[in-house]
C-alpha cells in the first residue's frame, strides 16, 4: 500500500470542514512556514522535494516560483489553476470537493514565499457548487485567522478569491487563463514575456495547479528531502490518478510512483481490472492529449521492462513507443472500444475548445475531426489517413500554445499504434458501422507497429 | 428594462472588490454569470449592454467574452438544461445512448427545447466527471452515473418542480 | 562614445545585419530585405500588439545568441521574437521552415474562398501573394467551406467575413485610431468572426483605415467595390491639406476619376510613416474627396515590379534587394543562358516608359550603335 499524502484523510467525516480539518493536523504547514520560515526557504524547500507540476506539463515547481520577478512596488499574484478540463481528468475537483482546506492551506504557504497578498482560484465554469464549497472553506479559515491582515502575527496579509470560469478548455493553458481573469476571451497570450515577468494585470504572477499547490502542505510539514525520498529519480512525492474508462472502480488514486501500470488497472487497490470481465486494448495513461498506447506497449516498455505509473517509465521510447504522464487522467479502453471513434471524439473536443486564435490549429483541428468523422463512418479513403498524419504535423509545434500539441499527438498516437484499425474501417465501409474493430493483435506479445 | 435588485447590485459590488482597483473588467465573466440567472437563463443584448455600465467597460468588449465562453447562452434556453458530455471517456461509457434516450423522450435534437419551454438539450464537451460517466450538467448541479431509468427520474422530477413553483 | 548604443548582431539566411536591441527577426529582417524576409498576414509593425497569430512567419533559429548557443526547439513567430547578439535564423534556407510555412498556407486557404476572380481584393490581395510563393496547386479539402452573410460596418466599409483569416488587425485599428472599439471578434476556434454583434455602423473618422490594414477581401471600401479591377487603374500620390489626418495618399484613377482613395503603403504592405508616425489618413479624405481637384498631384506611385498593377511606370522604380549569392555562401545561381547575350530586345538599360512613342528595332539597335 502506497503512502498518501494528500487524500489520507479524505475520508475523515466532515474534513470538509475547518474545525475537522484543523484537529486533524490541518493548517500546521502555515504555522510553521510563517512562524519559523522565511519566504526563500520555502521557495528552497520546494525546489528540494523535486515536486513537478502537476497540471501535465510536469515543469519543476520551485524552478517557477525562482523565476518569479519581484519589482520593487509592483504587486505579485498567485493564481491557483483549476480549470481541470482535460478530458480523463478530474482529480482537482475530487481534492477542491473533499479536501478544500489542503488547497487553501497549500495557496496560504504559497503566497507568503511568492510574496501574494491576493491570491486566486481560477475554477472552471462548470464546476459551480464548488466554488460554494472553496467559499465557504476561505470563510473558516479566515475566520479562523489563517487569512486576513497579519496571519499569525507573522505581519503577512492574504486574501483568496474565487474565480469562476464560463466554459473553455483553453483557459487552463496559463496564460489564457490570466487573460480570462482580466476579463477578456481566453486567448493565450504569445511568449515571452512569461507570466513570471508580467502575468495578470502586467504584474509576476504563479500560475501552479490545485494539485501541486495542495502537495507544498506535506512538503513543508515533512521537509522538502523527506518529500523527495517518496517515488523515483525525478519523480518524486504522490501524484493523483484519475482513472476512468471501462474499468471496474474509477475513480481517484493517490499513488507513490512506483507501482506499475499493470499493477494500477488490475490491483483490487486501485481499478480492480478490466470492467465486465473484458480484456484491455488500449489506454491513455495521462489525459486525452497524451498518446494512446496499445496494452502491449502499456504494460511493458518496448525494451521488455515492466512499465511503471511515473513521469520517466511512461514516457520511455519516447513518442515512437512511449506516451506521457500528463495530468494523470488514465482512460482505459477494453476490447469493444473502437479508436477511430475515440479520436474523433478527442478532435472533435480540441475543435470545439480552439480559441481560434492562430491559423494552424483553427483550421487544422476541425479538418481532422471532420476526416476522422469521415473514417469512423466508413466513408473515408486510404489516403484521409496519411492526410490526417500531415495534418498533425504541420500542426504540432506551430502554435501560439500546446493546444495545438495536444490536438495532434492523440490523432499520431492513434495512428502510429492502430493504423490497421484505420485501414479495416476503409475496407469495410458497411461492416464497421456494425461492429468494431475489436481486440486484434494490440495484446499479444508481438512486435509493435509504428508507423 | 433590465436592472438588477439591490441585493444583486451588492453582489456585483462585492465582486468587483475582488480584483484590484481599476479592474473592474476582470469581473465580466462572474457578473455575466449572475445576469445570465437573473434575467431568463439567457443572456440577451440590453442585458449585456447593462452589464457593460455597470462595469464602465465598451458593450463590445462584452459581446466578445459572452460569445467566446461556451456556458453563456446566447439564444433563450429551456427552463431546464440536459448539458449531456460526449466526449471520449463519456462516449465509452456509453453517452451516445443517454443523449439518444432523452432525445426521443423529451422529442428533441441535440440543440433544441422543448415547445412547451421546459427542457432544453445540449451536448457538451467534457465536464471533469469522466470516472462517473456517462453524466450531465443540470444548472449547478452534476448528475451522474445516468441509466434511461436515472433519466426517466430526473425528468419527472424537474416536471414536479416546475409545477409545484407555478 | 560612451552612450553609443551597442548593436546586436544577427544572421538571417547567411547575410548578417546589425540591429537594436529589441527589433524583433522579422524587422531585421525587413532591414536586409528581398527574399530572406518572412511573410507576414497578420503582424503589422505599426500597430501595437499585432502578430503571432497567422504563424506564415515562423522561422528557425538555429543558433540562440553568441552567450547562449542553443537553437531554439520549436519554429518561433519572427515577428514577435525579438534578436539576441549572435543570433542565427533560418528562414528561406530552412526545409522545416518551408514544410511549415507551406502548412499554414493551407491551412489559411482551407476555409478561404478561391474565387480570386470575383473578389474585389485580386491584384493587391497579401494572401494571393502568399500562396503564390508558398502554396501548392490543387487542395486537399474535400468538404464544405465556412461561409458567412455579408455584413455592413456603416455605409463605407464592408465586411465579407467568409474572406477573413482573424489577423486582427483592425481589432486594433480600432482600439488604438477610434476613440471607442464597436466591433470584435467573436466567438471562438473555427466559427470565430469579426463582427460588432449587432450590425452596427462604425462611424469614427479613422475607421477606413482598417480597409487599409485588412490583407485580405475581408474589410473592403464600399465606395470602390467593383467599380474596377486595381490593375486598370493607375495609382499616383497626391496629398491635401487636411486638419485630421497627414493627408497624403494614393490615388487610384482612371482617367480623369478618382476611383478610390488609400494611405500610401510601404514595400511590405503598410503605410508609409512620416516624421515616424504612421500616415493614417481620415475618411473624409478617403471616402469624400473623389475629385481630381481636390489633390495636389506628386507623380506616379511605384509599384513593385512583380505586382500585377504594373500599368505603370517605373521610372525611379525600386529594385528588390538581390539576395540569392549571399544566401547560398557566395555562390552564383548558375545562369544556363543570358538572353542579353544573343538579342539586344529589351536591353535593361533602356527604359522603355520615357521613350517616345512605341518601342522598335531601331530604339535597341541605336542604343548599341551609341
Amino acid at each position: 500500500m502506497g503512502r498518501k499524502l494528500l487524500l489520507e484523510k479524505a475520508h475523515v467525516e466532515n474534513i470538509r470542514h475547518f474545525d475537522v480539518y484543523r484537529r486533524e493536523g490541518g493548517y500546521r504547514s502555515v504555522e510553521k512556514a510563517l512562524k519559523t520560515m522565511n519566504p526563500d526557504a520555502v521557495t528552497e524547500e520546494v525546489k528540494k522535494s523535486g515536486l513537478r507540476g502537476r497540471g501535465g506539463a510536469g515543469f519543476p515547481a520551485g524552478m517557477k516560483w525562482s523565476f518569479l520577478a519581484k519589482p520593487e512596488g509592483v504587486p505579485r499574484y498567485l493564481v491557483v489553476n483549476a480549470d481541470e478540463s482535460e478530458p480523463g481528468t478530474f482529480k482537482d475537483r475530487y481534492l477542491m470537493e473533499f479536501l478544500p482546506h489542503i488547497l487553501i492551506e497549500g495557496m496560504i504557504v504559497a503566497s507568503y514565499a511568492l510574496g501574494s497578498n491576493r491570491s486566486y482560484i481560477y475554477i472552471r465554469g462548470e464546476y459551480w457548487w464548488i466554488v460554494d464549497i472553496l467559499e465557504q472553506a476561505i470563510e473558516e479559515a479566515r475566520n479562523n485567522g489563517f487569512l486576513g491582515k497579519n496571519i499569525l502575527g507573522s505581519g503577512f496579509d492574504c486574501d483568496i478569491f474565487v474565480h469562476r470560469g464560463a466554459g473553455a478548455y483553453i483557459c487552463g493553458e496559463e496564460t489564457a487563463l490570466i487573460e480570462s481573469l482580466e476579463g477578456k476571451r481566453g486567448n493565450p497570450r504569445i511568449k515571452p514575456p512569461f507570466p513570471a515577468i508580467k502575468g495578470v494585470w502586467d504584474c509576476p504572477t504563479v500560475v501552479n495547479n490545485v494539485e501541486t499547490i495542495s502537495a507544498v502542505v506535506p512538503i513543508i510539514n515533512e521537509g522538502g528531502e523527506e518529500y523527495a525520498k517518496i517515488g523515483v529519480g525525478k519523480s518524486t512525492g504522490t501524484k493523483l490518478i484519475s482513472a476512468c474508462g471501462n474499468i471496474n472502480k474509477p475513480g481517484v488514486y493517490e499513488i507513490d510512483m512506483t507501482i506499475s501500470v499493470e499493477e494500477f488497472i488490475y490491483s483490487d487497490e486501485y481499478c480492480g481490472g478490466v470492467a465486465n470481465g473484458k480484456r484491455l486494448k488500449a489506454c491513455i495513461p495521462g489525459g486525452s492529449s497524451v498518446p494512446i498506447l496499445p496494452a502491449n506497449l502499456l504494460l511493458k516498455t518496448a525494451k521488455g521492462e515492466t512499465r511503471m505509473m511515473n513521469y520517466e517509465s511512461l514516457s520511455d521510447g519516447g513518442f515512437a513507443t512511449g506516451t506521457m504522464m500528463g495530468s494523470g487522467g488514465f482512460i482505459v479502453l477494453d476490447e469493444d472500444q473502437c479508436v477511430v471513434k475515440h479520436t474523433y471524439t478527442l478532435a472533435r473536443f480540441y475543435r470545439h475548445e480552439s480559441c481560434g486564435q492562430c491559423s494552424p490549429c483553427r483550421e487544422g483541428t476541425g479538418w481532422m475531426e471532420k476526416l476522422l468523422l469521415r473514417l469512423d463512418r466508413g466513408q473515408g479513403k486510404m489516403s484521409d489517413i496519411d492526410l490526417l498524419w500531415d495534418i498533425q504535423r504541420k500542426i504540432e509545434g506551430n502554435t501560439i500554445c500546446p493546444l495545438g500539441d495536444a490536438a495532434a499527438w492523440p490523432v499520431a498516437a492513434a495512428i502510429r499504434h492502430f493504423r490497421d484499425e484505420f485501414e479495416w474501417h476503409v475496407l469495410n465501409p458497411e461492416e464497421c458501422t456494425r461492429r468494431n474493430y475489436g481486440l486484434a493483435h494490440y495484446a499479444d506479445p508481438l512486435e509493435v507497429t509504428v508507423a | 428594462m433590465i436592472q438588477f435588485s439591490d441585493s444583486k447590485l451588492k453582489e456585483v459590488e462585492k465582486i468587483i472588490a475582488r480584483y484590484p482597483q481599476g479592474k473592474q473588467k476582470s469581473a465580466v465573466i462572474p457578473v455575466l454569470h449572475l445576469a445570465q440567472q437573473e434575467f431568463g437563463g439567457w443572456l440577451d443584448v440590453p442585458v449585456m449592454d447593462y452589464v457593460a455600465s455597470l462595469l464602465s467597460i465598451t458593450p463590445i468588449e462584452v459581446y466578445e467574452v459572452a460569445t467566446f465562453y461556451s456556458m453563456f447562452n446566447l439564444k433563450p434556453v429551456g427552463r431546464y438544461m440536459f448539458e449531456v458530455c460526449q466526449t471520449g471517456p463519456c462516449m465509452i461509457s456509453g453517452a451516445d445512448n443517454i443523449i439518444d434516450y432523452i432525445g426521443k423522450k423529451l422529442g428533441i435534437k441535440p440543440g433544441e427545447t422543448t415547445s412547451d419551454g421546459m427542457f432544453t438539450l445540449k451536448t457538451v464537451e467534457c465536464l471533469g466527471a469522466c470516472g462517473y460517466a456517462p453524466m450531465m450538467q443540470m444548472g449547478k448541479h452534476y448528475k451522474e452515473h445516468l441509466t434511461p431509468q436515472r433519466v426517466d427520474e430526473i425528468v419527472d422530477e424537474c416536471r414536479r418542480n416546475a409545477a409545484s413553483n407555478n | 562614445m560612451a552612450d553609443e548604443k551597442q548593436l546586436f548582431k544577427v544572421t538571417i539566411d547567411n547575410i548578417t545585419v546589425e540591429v537594436e536591441p529589441g527589433t524583433t527577426i522579422l524587422m531585421a529582417a525587413r532591414q536586409i530585405g528581398g527574399d530572406v524576409t518572412p511573410p507576414a498576414m497578420c503582424f503589422y509593425s505599426k500597430l501595437q500588439g499585432s502578430g503571432g497569430k497567422c504563424r506564415t512567419c515562423l522561422v528557425e533559429v538555429s543558433k540562440g545568441s553568441e552567450k547562449d548557443p542553443r537553437p531554439m526547439p520549436k519554429l518561433v513567430a519572427s515577428c514577435r521574437t525579438t534578436v539576441m547578439d549572435g543570433m542565427e535564423v533560418k528562414n528561406i534556407t530552412s526545409d522545416k521552415v518551408m514544410d511549415a510555412r507551406a502548412g499554414v498556407v493551407e491551412f489559411l486557404l482551407l476555409n478561404h474562398p478561391l474565387d480570386c476572380p470575383i473578389c474585389d481584393q485580386a491584384g493587391e490581395c497579401h494572401l494571393q501573394d502568399l500562396s503564390y510563393e508558398h502554396g501548392k496547386e490543387g487542395t486537399r479539402y474535400e468538404f464544405s467551406r465556412r461561409t458567412f452573410e455579408k455584413e455592413d460596418f456603416g455605409p463605407y466599409i464592408q465586411l465579407h467575413m467568409t474572406r477573413c483569416i482573424l489577423c486582427y488587425r483592425c481589432t486594433y485599428v480600432a482600439a488604438q485610431l477610434t476613440d471607442s472599439r464597436v466591433h470584435g471578434v467573436l466567438d471562438r476556434g473555427d466559427h470565430a468572426e469579426i463582427s460588432t454583434y449587432i450590425s452596427k455602423a462604425i462611424t469614427n473618422d479613422f475607421s477606413g483605415n482598417m480597409i487599409d490594414v485588412c490583407p485580405v477581401g475581408a474589410l473592403t471600401d464600399k465606395t470602390f467595390r467593383f467599380k474596377n479591377r486595381v490593375w486598370f487603374t493607375k495609382p499616383v500620390q497626391a496629398h491635401r491639406d487636411c486638419d485630421k489626418c497627414c493627408g497624403k495618399v494614393t490615388l487610384w484613377n482612371r482617367g480623369d476619376e478618382v476611383l478610390r482613395v488609400t494611405a500610401r503603403k510601404d514595400e511590405w504592405g503598410e503605410v508609409e510613416s512620416y516624421d515616424g508616425k504612421p500616415g493614417w489618413i481620415c475618411n473624409t479624405c478617403r471616402f469624400d474627396k473623389k475629385k481630381l481637384s481636390d489633390w495636389v498631384i506628386e507623380g506616379p506611385t511605384n509599384v513593385n515590379r512583380h505586382s500585377v498593377i504594373s500599368t505603370n511606370h517605373y521610372v525611379n522604380g525600386k529594385v528588390p534587394q538581390e539576395t540569392i549569392a549571399e544566401v547560398m555562401g557566395g555562390r552564383q545561381p548558375k545562369l544556363l543562358m543570358d538572353i542579353h547575350d544573343v538579342s539586344d530586345v529589351n536591353d535593361p538599360s533602356v527604359d522603355l516608359s520615357v521613350i517616345p512613342g512605341p518601342a522598335t528595332g531601331a530604339t535597341f539597335n541605336n542604343k548599341k550603335q551609341q
